[in-house]
């Protein structure tokens, strides 16, 4: 199982920090946002594809639709604030 | 080299960072460390309380890399990290870096270097509490313009 994770605004606005996902070896993150949006409402697919939204596969930013392993962890957070 | 990154509730002590890195080596010549606290005014704002929360496991391998960066481009033979999460209050410490190396010049880069890098890379996330109500910080830009600038520096 793959298993999504959620940072900060994102947790806050979706209301939880972590689901598992049942995902195919090749899917890909909009593939996967769809499948999200589809099982849990709408709100899923207009906060993961917000434009400025960071995510990271296997905690290793990511950029354009990768390909998703059936085991990955997927993470969804906003542009970070630390220091 | 051994980097020392540190993801913590609990406050630090900056004399024993400091001895730590100093009994690096005895090439050490310098050492310059960087600690950030707390504000109590933000964005005109009165700050009661700063929520610090990351991500468990890439937050530590992105420090690491931004320091084995710092390692490239300059002499490092120390360095240190350390972040707090959590609740904090104004005046409070959050962060630390701390960099031991021969000749103060690299050191005094490597130690900026790494805290414009860790603004904007490490995944770390603040919300206000405040007396007009709770919101999460959005990033700065001149902190971006601050890392960017050392893409193009040598």
């Amino acid at each position: 199982m793959a298993t999504v994770v959620l940072f900060a605004s994102i947790r806050e606005d979706l209301g939880t920090d972590e689901v598992s996902c049942d995902i195919e070896a090749g899917t890909r993150v909009s593939a996967l946002i769809e499948q999200l949006a589809t099982r849990n409402g709408p709100e899923w697919g207009a906060v993961l594809r917000a434009e400025n939204i960071k995510i990271a596969v296997n905690q290793e930013l990511i950029s354009g639709d990768v390909e998703l392993g059936p085991d990955d962890e997927i993470a969804f957070f906003p542009p970070v604030t630390g220091g | 080299m051994d980097f020392r990154i540190l993801v913590q509730e609990e406050p630090f002590s900056q004399q024993a960072e400091y001895d730590a890195l100093r009994s690096n080596s005895l090439s050490v010549g310098a050492v310059v460390t960087f600690a950030g606290t707390v504000r109590d005014i933000n964005d005109d704002d009165t700050v009661k309380v700063l929520h610090l929360e990351h991500y468990p496991g890439m937050t530590e391998k992105e420090l690491s890399k931004i320091l084995e960066e710092a390692s490239d481009r300059w002499q490092v033979l120390g360095a240190t990290v350390i972040h707090r999460v959590g609740d904090l209050y104004p005046g409070d410490e959050i962060v630390f870096v701390g960099i031991a190396s021969q000749h103060r010049g690299d050191a005094f880069q490597a130690c900026e270097f790494v805290m414009d890098y860790l603004k904007t890379r490490a995944t770390f996330w603040k919300k206000e509490k405040t007396v007009q109500g709770d919101r999460w910080l959005t990033t700065r830009q001149s902190d971006v313009e601050a890392a960017e600038s050392w893409e193009s520096d040598p």
